[in-house]
């Protein structure tokens, strides 16, 4: 196989809260292949969200690196210097963000937002970068793109925006697009849309994605492979039809058990909502072995008292389980 | 919750101010007013006089500790006459709304209008110099502040169905004010109080320092002030003192207000921000 | 951009009004207030058939409603009434102090924003430094000085120990006068400045946007220059709009220490001598100032801030 672009190894992140240090990230390993599409599952808080920002170099005070190694094509960017990852972010490295609305500067036109990339890493200058956002515009399917070029992101609706903010990311054609819970703020017919638009502009430009999202259904539908992060570690990762199909790891069962699934009541009758008991713990309160010992429903006394190991699967997989299947 | 060095300073700062104030009698060495003795007159900073005479040989330390007395009273007053007439029309106003409401609105927009030394200035012109009218000058002008911070919250809470709640439960507008509303503003008002107490003395200073407050020979720190700036050449310790005794008093209920903000109202409703 | 001019025009009025009206009824109604402080300003008491003529003249016993719509008639047409000290038009005593006010308060507002929003950034900019600390202990200590007491010790430095500038007047109307009285003035509202844009500019730092800005890869100085100065600004405006009424409250008291001949001391002045037109006058002129500035506020506020434009 050759060199994946991302090879991310034993990723720690801690916590520096109240003069103590928390774990919020543990033994984080995966790897994301050129052009591939990669999906990070988990609920909220699980830390999948620092992860990516850990890979960008904008982890800030009180959250910092632990520990491991981030290469990138070969190359280890976990020590590089704030000037050489200001070089990688927007050119080989770009991400988007959940929230369209707060993400853009609502005092400058997203024209001049997406030229300012050009600008940035290429060296253009004004006029002719403006040109190009209005291509870039056109690109994401945003229409009239030569009068919106003009307009403020209050004038764009959600959808648009998150169009905006994928011209920005895309422009100067990174290698790795970081997408965070990108259609979560948006209404569901959208969210098909933007998914869509991401998935076709990737595969063009053969620019590899790390999806993030809390959503497995719509991680599976458009990653090759995924991950599932549960209080910040990794517990699971196979390609995306092996998870739904065969999930090896408690909680991965739980969250595929608990979708609901069209004609179901059809043939099994009226059924309730199948969900994972339990909360997830809390940074602070992360319980000892396997921190998903309290919800799950095959636990057993070694569950509770060591971290289990990390068990390849084929076809690159791992499962993270004392008792996986 | 804990208190950042700004409380602990501002605190002791006006402790200060409070303790010199109380114990005025015992503390000074000379009585401010009757004790001027011309052969005394403008003296430097001595053993006998620790800050000097004024130029009618009085100490300038007994005066500026009763001053203490005159500025504290005159600053807790009015201050304690703005938040009243504030809180009162700020409650009212977003309870009630309609009519009662545009008319406190356009009371408050009238206020902001109007500076308010130029306010107070008009008020002393019609009444008069002296204490009196200086208080009330003064209680008069500063309440906008207090009635906005009232008003929003009444409305906050409206919309948060916690006024419609106790009315269904039989309470009567007045008991509702009291028990809902009130002990959810009392955290910003203590802290608009504080501040607003340094205010009303810098104000008292501008208006006795113009000669329409506190009238000589009453040792206010503001008209000690104003007798001081004609001998500014001759005896600059006279202009020293007092005006550091202000500013000493002024900064330490600052920063004691700063400071009581980051407990009592952490979401900043107070911020001038 | 016209037609927000305009509408902030319309709301201006009845506040205008409204002072008319309350100045009005302060001096007017109140029993006395107007005659008889002729006599406190140390004169011997005037003869009763003297007061009653006056009382005619100046119509002081027409019913209420004719007095009120005879002053605000008057006052729109730019006659103030005739001043009892001088004997002149208010209009004319008034006019010729116009220009040293709005001097000093334009004077002492680009000193407070030049020094106050620089210092608010920089200390933003580098939170916990040793100028964060320096700065914002200097700007609270700003907020609780007495501004002419600030003015008197820096009349004692500069101009009476140092003799670099004029310690008082207005001089030939140069900028030497200038500089004591304007840094004296504003060094309030400069320390409020310095806090607000710090609190202000961190706001910024933290916000998504600025997040945004950093994963394109921008240098944190070109973050600062083309994402945080605008919108760090807006904020601080509205503030700079709200001091300009306590700023020209202070002025009153740092004209007269100076004996800057303005608006504000003239106003004291006549409120010594009981000069009623001269002081409801004054007053007017002062609240017409504070309108003027800050619509002008509000204007550039729609200059920078488009979503208010696009309303």
């Amino acid at each position: 196989m050759s060199t994946p672009l991302l090879a991310v190894h034993d990723l720690n992140i801690a916590l520096a809260s109240d003069n103590k240090s928390y774990s919020a990230v543990e033994s984080v390993s995966f790897e994301i292949g050129r052009g591939e599409a990669f999906g990070l599952v988990g609920e909220s808080g699980c830390g999948k969200s620092i992860t990516a920002l850990a890979v960008m170099g904008l982890l800030r005070r009180p959250l910092s690196l632990g520990g491991g190694r981030i290469v990138l094509d070969g190359q280890e960017i976990q020590d590089a210097s704030p000037a050489e990852m200001r070089r990688l972010r927007g050119s080989r490295i770009a991400m988007i963000f959940q929230e369209p609305m707060t993400a853009l500067n609502p005092l400058s036109p997203v024209g001049r937002q997406i030229a300012e990339m050009f600008v940035l890493h290429q060296g253009t200058g004004w006029k002719e970068a403006m040109d190009r956002a209005e291509d870039a515009l056109r690109q994401v399917r945003v229409p009239s793109p030569e009068r919106r070029i003009k307009d403020y992101p209050h004038q764009l609706s959600g959808g648009m925006r998150q169009r905006v903010m994928i011209a920005i990311a895309l422009a100067c054609s990174p290698d790795l697009l970081i997408a965070d819970e990108p259609t979560t703020a948006l209404d569901v017919t959208v969210q098909a849309e933007i998914i869509d638009l991401m998935a076709e502009l990737c595969a063009a430009k053969g620019t590899a994605i790390l999806m993030i999202s809390h959503d497995l259904g719509l991680v599976a539908n458009m990653c090759q492979r995924v991950a599932v992060m549960y209080a910040g570690r990794i517990v699971e990762a196979q390609p995306a039809h092996a998870i739904f199909a065969t999930p090896r790891h408690p909680y991965t069962r739980g969250l595929v058990d608990s979708l609901p699934r069209l004609g179901e009541r059809a043939r099994r009758g009226r059924q309730r909502l199948r969900e994972i008991a339990g909360v997830v713990p809390s940074i602070a309160a992360y319980p000892p072995g396997c921190r998903f010992n309290p919800r799950c429903s095959a636990v057993t006394d070694i569950c509770r008292t060591t971290a289990p190991a990390i068990t390849t699967l084929p076809a690159d997989g791992l499962v993270r389980c004392h008792h996986h299947d | 919750m804990r208190l950042g060095a700004n409380t602990y300073v501002g605190g002791a700062l006006v402790g200060l101010a409070l303790t010199v104030a109380i114990l005025a009698p015992w503390i000074a060495l000379y009585d401010p007013v009757m004790d001027a003795n011309l052969m005394n007159a403008e003296l430097p900073p001595s053993w006998e006089f620790p800050f000097g005479t004024d130029a009618q040989g009085r100490d300038i330390y007994s005066r500026i500790v009763y001053g203490a007395r005159i500025s504290l009273t005159v600053g807790i007053v009015s201050q304690m006459c703005n938040s009243l007439i504030g809180v009162t029309l700020g409650l009212t106003a977003g309870f009630w709304g309609g009519w009662w409401d545009d008319v406190v609105s356009g009371l408050t927009n009238l206020m902001l209008a109007i500076p308010s030394l130029v306010f107070a200035l008009a008020i002393m012109a019609i009444l008069g110099p002296g204490l009196v009218s200086l208080v009330i000058a003064l209680g008069l002008t500063a309440w906008s502040y207090s009635c906005r911070i009232a008003r929003a919250q009444v409305l906050s809470l409206k919309s948060q169905g916690y006024i419609q709640a106790a009315r269904i439960l039989g309470y009567g507008d007045l008991r509702i004010m009291f028990t809902q509303v009130l002990p959810n503003i009392l955290g910003p008002l203590i802290v608009i109080a504080t501040l607003g107490m340094g205010g009303a003395i810098l104000s008292e200073a501008a208006l006795s320092f113009l000669g329409l407050g506190i009238r000589p020979p009453f040792p206010s720190w503001g008209s000690m002030l104003s007798e001081a700036r004609d001998q500014i050449r001759a005896a600059p310790w006279l202009s020293v003192f007092p005006g550091l005794a202000i500013f000493l008093t002024v900064l330490g209920l600052n920063l004691l207000g700063d400071g009581l903000r980051d407990i009592l109202d952490p979401q900043s409703t107070t911020r001038r921000a | 951009m016209l037609l927000v001019l305009g509408r902030r025009l319309f709301n201006v009025i009845p506040t205008l009004l409204a002072v008319i009206a309350l100045v009005f009824l302060l001096f007017s109604v109140l029993p006395g207030s107007f005659i008889s402080g002729m006599n406190e300003d140390g004169r011997s008491a005037i003869d009763p058939a003297v007061m009653e003529r006056m009382r005619k003249e100046m119509g002081l016993d027409d019913p209420l409603p004719e007095r009120f719509a005879k002053y605000v008639a008057h006052t729109v047409t730019g006659d103030l009434g005739i001043s009892f000290r001088t004997r002149e038009p208010v209009t004319k005593l008034i006019g010729a102090r116009v220009w040293p006010s709005l001097k000093l308060v334009l004077a002492a507002m680009v000193f407070a924003v030049c020094v106050g929003v620089t210092l608010g950034f920089v200390a933003a900019l580098k939170p916990g430094s040793l100028i964060d600390t320096v700065s914002m202990v200097g700007a609270i200590s700003g907020l609780s000085l007495s501004q002419f007491w600030f003015g008197l010790m820096l009349m004692y430095l500069f101009a009476l120990q140092l003799n670099w500038l004029p310690s008082f007047g207005y001089g030939d109307g140069g900028l030497r006068n200038l500089i004591l009285p304007a840094v004296a003035l504003g060094v309030g509202p400069m320390a409020l400045l310095a806090r607000t844009t710090r609190a202000a500019v961190l706001d910024v730092l933290n916000a998504d946007f600025v997040r945004t800005a950093r994963s394109k890869g921008m240098s944190e100085r070109l973050v600062v220059k083309w994402h945080v100065l605008r919108n760090a600004l807006v904020l601080v405006i509205t503030i700079v709009g709200l001091q300009v009424g306590s700023l020209m409250g202070q002025a009153v008291v740092v004209e007269k220490l100076f004996s800057w001949p303005g608006i504000g001391s003239l106003m004291v002045d006549s409120v010594f001598q009981r000069d009623m037109p001269a002081v409801q006058g004054c007053i007017l002129m002062i609240v017409l100032f504070f309108l003027a500035i800050n619509t002008l506020v509000d204007m550039a506020y729609v200059a920078i801030d488009p979503r208010i434009r696009y309303r």
